[in-house]
């Protein structure tokens, strides 16, 4: 499974310049209207069978593209080409055929299931709502097949969710958005509110799914180590910008944005030699109100190399090499 | 990678609502108070067999005579020499099928109107709450009366002007929690996987908000009841001959000082009747929130 092999491919997904940006009402009843800007302006393609990893901080706006790619959010501007076709958009009728090839995982695995609803109804339910003419029992076979597939017995198809844990209520929500055998799945941060034991586990299962379907993956998290683990590509956003686009092995071992090294030097290692010596760049500063982003470039406040230029122009996202991107204004020198 | 050995049984999960429903057998004044309606109404349907009268026959011999086990007249007879005894379980086919009735017209109303506003949100809901705040505003006495007097007196009035009125708490209700219910992640899950929005709000919406809906509905029957003897001791409730627990109260609030089983016997169907559905309400509230109490 090689990511940049498959660059000359066909990308499945290419978003254009998305921007998510949300009004708010002013406080009080002449207070100015505010717009929060979650998303502004993201570039990057998905190739069949890749593992996309989004990190960044909360609030760095994260989710919020993951969403607006399956247009749950609409998008302000911009463009999310599935397939050739742009879909931002889109009416409901039109949607409604590829809602097929795209599906979700949630971060908390028991909210995303009904909880009036046995696990049986809930991952037979994109069945039902796309193939309402398979009739029951070969629903009901398909379902057990797939929570076999995930690692739940099947004779606990009549259970409920809260009946169990939250890895396995994870693997229930894997099967419900693997049952269609969609093309595009977004991780919102899927493990995050699990064991670390369990993690594991859940990662190697998409693993596993990733290489039996060819499913491309978009993997939002805020954890580096599991990011490395799982992604071949990693995007990292800062309040609602694209700081760096990068193959994991080139991003890891060549960190060019401030931002990303910052993130790197903070996930310890295992060896307690090399931790003790590695370069730590500490953060200062909390994320900025994303109502009100700092002018030029938005990781200013908190960068330890900014320089005047910083403030007033908006670095550009600069091209290094065939996968690598940055946009930094002294990336030549980090 | 766990395979399916042979054909193993199906296991039966717990629902929410079958933990509800041995929650609520537990609580002994929430069982005690079904076992009591539940005889009431049985009386109630039953009523014919278990009285030698009819509910409009007058005894000429015993007008507004006191309880008497000799005579048959187990609650004694009002003013016109009627049975008390059926004509109290003729009012309660009354009082309480207008409870039953209205409420289940506020609750088909209610739940829907309040799931559609409180899911679509925006406009859409601003537009629909204030209607409802409009219809709040109307004076329901006046609305109440305006129908009598244009249609003239008639029992199913009575339960169409009832459950008009009560199905604007029950929107409301519905709608708040549908508001808290539409961002949780498994409404986003269905519509992620391009369920219909008229089926997000059957199948994910309502089945998560009716704990607090049949709470409610168990307080509004009784409320129910009480405004019917509220309009019959106006004089506007049911025609007689004719009965309901309101109006016999009302005939025998009249009479108070001579005829004391009047307005007692009518009025302890009524208050146990209320209290029961007020126990069950609780039970019920207890029951399917376990984490509220
Ligand atoms: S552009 Fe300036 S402020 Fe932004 S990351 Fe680069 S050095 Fe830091």
């Amino acid at each position: 499974m090689n990511a940049i092999g498959k660059k000359k491919a066909v990308p499945i997904l290419s978003v254009r310049d998305l921007k998510v940006h949300f009004t708010l009402s002013g406080t009080g009843l002449f207070g100015k209207e505010r717009k929060l800007k979650a998303v502004d302006g993201i570039n990057f393609d998905l190739f069949p069978g890749e593992t996309l990893g989004i990190v960044g901080e909360s609030g760095c706006g994260k989710s919020t593209l993951g969403r607006a790619i399956l247009q749950l959010i609409p998008p302000t501007d911009g463009q999310v080409i599935w397939l050739g076709r742009d879909i931002v958009g889109a009416p409901h009728s039109a949607m409604q055929p590829l809602r097929r090839d795209l599906q979700i995982i949630f971060q908390d695995p028991l909210a995303s299931l009904n909880p009036r609803m046995t696990i049986g109804e809930i991952i037979a339910e994109p069945l039902v709502t796309h193939k309402a003419d398979l009739g029951k029992e070969e629903i009901k076979a398909r379902v057990k097949r797939m929570m076999a597939r995930v690692g739940l017995l099947p004779q606990m198809i009549n259970r409920y969710p809260h009946e169990f844990s939250g890895g396995q209520c994870q693997r229930i929500g894997i099967a419900r958005a693997m049952i269609l055998e969609p093309k595009l799945i977004i991780c919102d941060e899927p493990v995050s509110a699990l064991d670390v034991s369990i993690q594991a586990q859940i990662v190697n299962l998409l693993q596993e799914l990733q290489r039996e379907f060819d499913l491309s993956l978009i993997f939002i998290s805020h954890d580096l180590s599991i990011v490395r683990h799982i992604c071949h590509r990693i995007l990292v956003l800062y309040l609602g910008n694209v700081m760096e686009l990068a193959d994991r092995d080139s991003i890891y071992a060549a960190p060019k944005h401030p931002y990303t090294k910052a993130l790197i030097s903070a996930v310890p290692i295992p060896d307690p030699e090399i931790e003790r010596n590695k370069e730590r760049i500490v953060l200062t500063g909390d994320l900025p109100s994303p109502t009100n982003p700092p002018s030029g470039c938005v990781f200013r406040t908190r960068c330890p190399f900014a320089k005047d230029v910083c403030a007033t122009d908006i670095p550009t996202v600069d091209t290094i090499n065939d996968h690598h991107q940055v946009a930094c204004h002294f990336h030549e020198r980090m | 990678m766990l395979e399916a050995a042979g054909t193993p049984q199906e296991i039966e999960g717990r629902s929410l609502w079958r933990d509800a429903r041995i929650r609520l057998f537990r609580n002994k004044a929430a069982v005690g108070s079904m076992i009591i309606l539940g005889i009431i109404t049985l009386m109630a349907i039953f009523a014919p067999m278990l009285s030698p009268f009819e509910y409009d026959q007058i005894d000429w011999g015993y007008i507004q005579e006191g309880p008497n086990w000799e005579n048959g007249h187990i609650f004694g007879t009002d003013g016109n020499g009627r049975d008390l005894f059926i004509r109290i379980l003729y009012g309660a086919r009354v009082s309480l099928a207008v409870g039953l009735l209205a409420t289940s017209v506020s609750l088909v109303i209610g739940v829907t109107y309040g799931a559609v506003a409180g899911y679509f949100g925006g406009k859409i809901d601003t537009i629909m709450m204030r209607f409802v705040d409009v219809l709040y505003s109307l004076p329901f006495m006046f609305f109440v009366i305006m129908l009598m007097v244009v249609f003239g007196r008639n029992i199913f009035l009575i339960f169409i002007a009832l459950g008009a009125v009560e199905w604007l708490t029950m929107a409301r209700i519905v709608r708040g929690q549908t508001l808290s219910i539409r961002r949780r992640e498994f409404i986003e899950a269905a519509h992620a996987t391009g369920v219909s929005n008229f089926k997000i709000i059957f199948r994910h919406v309502i089945p998560n908000v009716l704990g607090p809906v049949i709470v409610y509905m168990t307080l509004t029957i009784p409320q129910v009841i009480l405004t019917e003897s509220f309009l019959s001791f106006l004089g506007l409730g049911v025609q007689e001959p004719l009965t309901s627990w309101g109006v016999l109260i009302s005939e025998g609030a009249k009479v108070i000082e001579a005829s004391t089983w009047m307005l007692i016997y009518p009025a302890t169907f009524l208050a146990l009747t209320l209290f029961c559905f007020n126990f069950i309400g609780d039970g019920l509230r207890d029951a399917l929130d376990p984490k509220d109490r």
